[in-house]
């Protein structure tokens, strides 16, 4: 259903990958009560790396880049996002979370606020940035995600694709340096989720450090330069996409793929 | 099976306007009042006691007698109600033992409640008013209770050099601990500086009126004291508990579930026995703390607990994924809670929090158990009169009637705020 995506976009190694390290994680551990949902994660993201996380519902993905920006909170070992360590020093989380922007399957807009207001909130507040000038970048990034003239509107009235477009714009607005997506199109009718792909792609041609969980394997031949295959919490395959998708290794990765690609 | 044609729509077909029998009264009535013969026959019957409700109510009003010193005298003059006790007593009805000459306090007291209501009901108002709702209650203290003008302004000065130390010591400290010495220098004010200051001002400069004890307030100036100072009290002492029950910390979780557990877990009439009778006991002889402080203390108590357990449900209603969003975009937690949980938990709950004020309202009535002398505890005494003796309807009815006209009030209020508040499905 996303084959066309693969035409517009550039091959993956046009786009430049710096050596400097966004994110590193380090025999990283999380446990549920007993359940131990992520088992020795190691994991080094450069900056303008664009990385898609993929595997069978329940092996830990989400959770993973979950605890990249503290929405869970992990029990062994050591995260280091934009070279700050997380810890349960608050300053340091309020610090990561605004450098590191999420997109969540199920939007999570605001409904009490309008699209302007979802969008102006956190540069205001965390920022301090003028009313004005936040509205000015509000109303960029929605001109960049083709949704200006909904600024508006309140999230109830808007399609699910435009919901996730704004939600891509409200993080954008705080100018992260790294961008987290959770499914983002898991919940989207199928004829949105182009609409909402596009926009990621747009994202990444700029040179986004992104991580992304998805099932959408057209997006992840068509941008990734890194796709990563996790099962019952750990990473069992990792290679740029091409090879990924053509000689997978392990055979979890060869039966998911099957399971996946196979209609 | 029918063998089934290819078919391909070429023109797509315009909607047209519903058959003439789906629309309009007609509809209305067959669907809600004779929809089948039960439902006929129904309609029927509470019609029939609906109209003779009307019949034999209406002469009760019409025949009503409002010139007369008695109840005998009332008799004489006509059969239906006699609402001549209202006209005769309704300075008792309306501020009980206040002294007659002094009613203009209360009334003035009261026209004020309205502009400085006006901005926290009302969206529409300047924002700038805000600073007269600020300083209402010291006003409304000073014309209610008397004494010295000066007092409530030494008062009302402790929040104003609280706010400025607190604001003052945010430069050089992190946000709660300036809260803190903020809280503290208010404090150290009121305790220690603002009684002599206020003796002094008064000296250089005295305004006052004359003094009214709280037990001479009653009637609905009673209640609409404890009802409007309870209700604005208990609305945010509630949601600091709400939010103190569903803390991570676990001091500030054990104290606010403690407090709510005890609280609503005692009649309100034993809160107010202790209010009365056995703080008496407990503070040290000699002390002046006023009665109508202490009910109002112990109302707002209670009502609070109430409040708490309604927001607790609105922030329990709100998906988890708010909370997420608002800490992913790097919002703290007051940021959080103030911009983002708050405002939904809040409107979830406007049904529940308007039902606890309500009963609350209707509540301050309870006082007439510890003597005092609200709307119900003013129909004891007129009925003990020997004029009077004998009278009931007309007494409760009228009093009925006005906690209706505020109750209703509040009720439509708080549909006019869900309407305004609707944004959309979520």
């Amino acid at each position: 259903m996303t084959d066309a995506v693969i035409d517009t976009a550039p091959t993956p190694q046009a786009m430049e990958v710096s050596d400097t390290v966004a994110i590193q994680i380090q025999s990283m551990n999380k446990w549920y009560g007993e359940f131990h949902v992520l088992r020795d994660i190691n994991l080094t993201v450069y900056q303008g790396e664009r990385i898609v996380i993929c595997g069978p519902s329940g092996s830990g993905k989400s959770t993973l880049i979950r605890c990249i920006n503290r929405l869970e909170e992990h029990q062994k070992g050591k995260i280091v996002v934009d070279g700050t360590e997380l810890s349960n020093d608050l300053k340091n989380i309020d610090k990561i979370r605004s450098e590191v922007g999420m997109v969540f399957q199920h939007f999570n807009l605001f409904p009490h606020l309008t699209i302007l207001q979802n969008c102006t909130l956190a540069p205001i507040w965390v920022r301090k940035m003028p009313k004005k000038e936040a509205e000015d970048v509000a109303m960029h990034f929605l001109e960049k995600v083709k949704i200006p003239e909904q600024a508006l509107k309140y999230p109830g009235q808007l399609s699910g694709g435009q919901q996730q477009r704004v939600a891509i714009a409200r993080s954008l607005c705080m100018k992260p340096r790294i961008m987290l997506f959770d499914e983002p199109t898991s919940a989207l009718d199928p004829e949105m989720i182009k609409e909402v792909l596009d926009t990621m792609i747009a994202l990444a041609e700029e040179g986004m450090t992104m991580l992304c969980v998805t099932h959408e394997m057209g997006f992840a031949q068509a941008v990734a330069n890194r796709v990563i295959f996790m099962d019952q919490g750990q990473i069992v395959e990792q290679n740029e996409p091409h090879a990924f998708f053509n000689n997978p290794q392990s055979d979890r990765t060869k039966l998911f793929l099957s399971q996946i690609l196979g209609h | 099976m029918a063998e089934q044609d290819a078919f391909v729509r070429h023109e797509m077909l315009a909607p047209e306007a519903p058959p003439a029998r789906e629309t309009g009264a007609t509809k209305w009535l067959r669907e809600n009042l004779f929809n089948g013969w039960v439902n006929s026959a129904l309609t029927v019957i509470a019609g029939y006691i609906v109209v003779s409700f009307i019949l034999e109510i209406v002469p009760w009003f019409s025949n009503s007698a409002w010139n007369a010193n008695s109840l005998a005298e009332c008799r004489e003059i006509a059969e239906g109600a006699c609402f001549a006790v209202i006209r005769e007593r309704w300075q008792q009805f309306l501020f009980g033992f206040y002294p007659s000459d002094q009613y203009w306090r209360p009334v003035l007291a009261f026209l004020l409640l309205i502009p400085a209501l006006a901005p926290v009901l009302f969206e529409k108002v300047p924002r700038q008013t805000f600073y007269f709702t600020a300083a209402f209650p010291f006003i409304a203290y000073w014309l209610i209770w008397g004494l010295s003008i000066w007092y409530p302004v030494t008062a009302a000065l402790g929040f104003v050099i609280g706010a400025y130390a607190a604001n003052y010591a945010s430069k050089q400290v992190s946000g709660v601990l300036s809260a803190g010495i903020g809280v503290l220098v208010a404090i150290i004010w009121w305790a220690v500086l603002a009684a002599p200051v206020g003796t002094l001002l008064n000296m250089i400069l005295p305004i006052g009126l004359s003094s009214v004890e709280s037990r001479e307030i009653g009637g609905f100036t009673l209640t609409l004291i404890l009802g409007v100072t309870c209700i604005s009290l208990s609305l945010p002492i509630g949601i600091l508990l709400a939010l103190g029950r569903m803390s991570d910390l676990f001091i500030i979780k054990v104290i606010c579930t403690g407090f709510i557990e005890l609280i609503r877990g005692v009649p309100l009439i034993t809160l107010l026995f202790v209010a009365s009778v056995l703080l008496a006991y407990f503070l040290p002889p000699g002390n002046t703390f006023d009665l109508i402080m202490r009910v109002v203390i112990m109302v707002t108590a209670f009502a609070s607990a109430y409040i708490a357990e309604v927001i607790r449900g609105g922030l329990a209603a709100l998906p988890k994924g708010q909370y997420e969003a608002a800490d992913a975009l790097g919002l703290d937690y007051p940021q959080a809670m103030r911009l983002i949980i708050l405002p939904q938990a809040l409107k979830i709950s406007i049904p529940g929090i308007v039902n606890v004020f309500i009963g609350l309202f209707k509540d301050t009535t309870l006082v007439s158990v510890i003597s005092m002398f609200d709307p119900l505890g003013i129909v004891t005494p007129i009925r003990a009169d020997a004029d009077w003796n004998g009278i009931i309807w007309e007494l409760y009815g009228f009093v009925a009637l006005v906690f209706f006209v505020f109750c209703y009030g509040m009720s439509q209020y708080s549909q006019y705020l869900e309407r305004k508040l609707q944004t959309g499905h979520r």
